[in-house]
């Protein structure tokens, strides 16, 4: 492990750690009201300050990260998945399923996939596992792409052909013999697009087509003080600069873990 | 190179195809505007709306496949439609497009500038102190979600304006009404908007400039050894004047090609920009009209963003053969 890796691992440890155990720091809950303070700067009795209505930002704020930080994770696996499994049956199958999923793949391309998810997402129904499948549903594409095209090579590798003139089923072949040889890049793969569907999801939430009230998400906190930015910046502050944190981590993650797995990388990188 | 760059257009213009074509399907599918006309103060009679609708192609209760016919005989006739409000949409698609150009250009140009600047910098001082600098400082700007640095330059730009008691910086549009009738005339009118530039070309080019100065460094890092490189050393350059003349030229060429690519990509991209600063451009109109239910604007500025990305993934094409000799042999 780098010394990026690590920093990464640390900051994205404690940032759950907040996000899970600070709710019993804080005697504060979301849906609390103070009405003793409407919109008070951060002071003791409000780490964070408190909104328009009197709702603690902190509590607010935890609430969202919890959400984004599922979002996000949720769709990493999601899309990864989904990535490694079309990549793999196109590339090892060939024939008529790979043109058919190599289109699929290119038509989804050239999508615009912002708008599909921002047209669809307030339409649909299912609150924000919709949103997740969305988002899921548009992050897959360059994944699989690459993983079909080392299936490709690895397929004709001796250990697979021999596999394959043994009899092992296809599918048999395809989880023991050739996703292990992709895990580093998948979990790189993973681990980048949680930090991608992070941002992305704050992205629609703060143009109301992500999540949508009355859940909350570091997108929705950081849209709500839209109006008020310059006269109260903690409203947006706080939860803006977690939304950066998690990101931060994620990718020094992601990046470490690339340089580590990858040696061709290792030369030129700190 | 031709029938190379025939085949890419062929196949670049039946993408565009497709793509439009399947962002009006959705566009017209999932938004619904016919709220907007009953909504209105005194409610019109059904017959009225239903009419209304029909004209503007946005009736939901009309086949699909009819409205699409309709749309894309239009489009094959250069023309987009209209908007719910009955305006063409062409004359505000291409009035919008000079406004996020006007702000685009200026930003993209700069945040390529200096990303290739510090990323060639960082590769040349590696694993010293401005490398390790610019490094950790491009890692955070990837991480701050383009809104969040428009509302904190804005918050900055709040605080520099108030300590120093004069309006230094704007952040809401692209002039003040009635500034360019000031005491100082034009000029005042210049300066307006210069100052309403400020922040919005910032946000644009910081954004810009972290993706181009890694990108930058590692290229530069992989010329820094190369034998070209060693051979200029090799006959008396100075290893700064060697770096410079002979190894960032050759790491400009992939950045070059990476700029026009990304440029396609920016029309739409500001459109956080726009909305953070109040810049009624391209961006802005699309997210506007999806809230109200815009089918034909959704489709046209989709169609729009769909050609720029296209072209510019063929310019980039193009600079690449016309930048690398290498390539233009291998191509023939």
């Amino acid at each position: 492990m780098n010394r990026r890796t690590r920093a990464g691992l640390a900051l994205l440890a404690a940032l759950f750690l907040l996000a899970f155990a600070g709710p019993l720091l804080s005697p504060w809950g979301w849906d609390d009201t103070d009405f003793a303070a409407f919109r008070a700067p951060p002071s003791a009795e409000h780490w964070f300050g408190t909104t328009q209505s009197g709702h603690d930002v902190f509590a607010l704020t935890l609430r969202g990260m919890r959400r984004s930080l599922l979002i996000g994770l949720l769709v990493a696996v999601l899309s990864t998945g989904l990535a490694a499994l079309v990549g793999t049956v196109a590339g090892f199958c060939g024939g008529w399923p790979d043109r058919a999923l190599t289109f699929g793949v290119d038509l989804l391309l050239v999508l615009p996939s912002f708008l599909v998810v921002a047209v669809l997402s307030p339409v649909l129904p299912g609150g924000w596992p919709m949103l997740v499948l969305l988002l899921a549903g548009f992050m897959w594409m360059v994944t699989a792409r690459m993983v079909r095209a080392m299936t490709i090579s690895l397929k004709e590798r001796e250990y697979v052909l021999a596999a394959r003139f043994l009899g092992v089923s296809a599918p048999r072949v395809i989880a023991r013999h050739i996703l292990p040889h992709l895990a580093s890049l998948l979990a790189v793969d993973a681990a980048l697009n949680v930090s991608v569907a992070i941002l992305a999801e704050s992205g629609l939430s703060y143009f109301g087509f992500g999540v949508r009230p009355p859940d909350t998400s570091l997108g929705t906190v950081v849209a709500d003080a839209r109006g008020s930015t310059t006269a109260y910046p903690w409203l947006f502050g706080f939860a803006a600069g977690l939304l950066v944190l998690i990101v931060l981590a994620v990718n020094l993650l992601g990046d470490g873990l690339r340089d580590a797995l990858d040696p061709a990388t290792r030369r030129t990188m700190p | 190179m031709a029938s190379f760059l025939l085949r890419r257009l062929v196949n670049h213009a039946v993408l565009v195809v497709v793509a439009a074509s399947l962002a009006y399907l959705l566009a017209a599918a999932a938004l619904k505007p016919r709220a907007n006309f009953e909504d209105r103060t005194p409610r019109p009679p059904a017959a009225v709306v239903e009419a209304e609708l029909t004209r503007l192609n946005l009736n939901d209760r009309t086949p699909l496949a009819d409205r699409y016919r309709v749309w894309a005989t239009g489009v094959l006739h250069g023309d987009f439609g209209r908007t719910w409000q009955g305006s063409p949409v062409n004359d505000e698609l291409w009035r919008r497009l000079q406004v996020s150009l006007r702000l685009l250009v200026l930003g993209a140009v700069a945040g390529f500038a200096l990303g290739v600047l510090l990323g060639a910098w960082a590769a040349m001082k590696r694993h010293r102190m401005p490398d390790r600098l610019i490094t950790l400082g491009s890692y955070l700007l990837l991480a701050v979600p383009v809104f969040v640095l428009a509302m904190l330059l804005q918050t900055a730009a709040k605080q520099v304006n108030d300590v120093t008691g004069l309006q230094v910086f704007e952040w809401v549009g692209e002039s003040s009404p009635g500034a360019a009738d000031g005491t100082f005339g034009a000029l005042g009118g210049l300066g307006d908007r210069v100052r309403h530039l400020l922040l919005p070309t910032a946000t644009i080019a910081l954004a810009q400039l972290a993706l181009y100065s890694r990108y930058q460094r590692s290229m530069m890092l992989d010329v820094l050894d190369a034998d070209f490189v060693r051979t200029a050393r090799a006959k008396g350059l100075r290893r700064r004047d060697a770096l410079l003349r002979h190894g960032l030229r050759t790491a400009l060429i992939p950045m070059c090609t990476y700029f026009a690519y990304t440029s396609g990509l920016l029309l739409l991209g500001a459109m956080f920009t726009e909305k953070v600063f109040g810049w009624h451009g391209l961006g802005e109109w699309l997210i506007d009209s999806i809230t109200r239910g815009d089918a034909n604007v959704v489709a046209a500025v989709d169609c729009f963003a769909a050609v720029a990305v296209l072209l510019a993934g063929l310019v980039s094409d193009v600079l690449y053969g016309v930048l690398d000799p290498r390539v233009r042999v291998g191509a023939r």
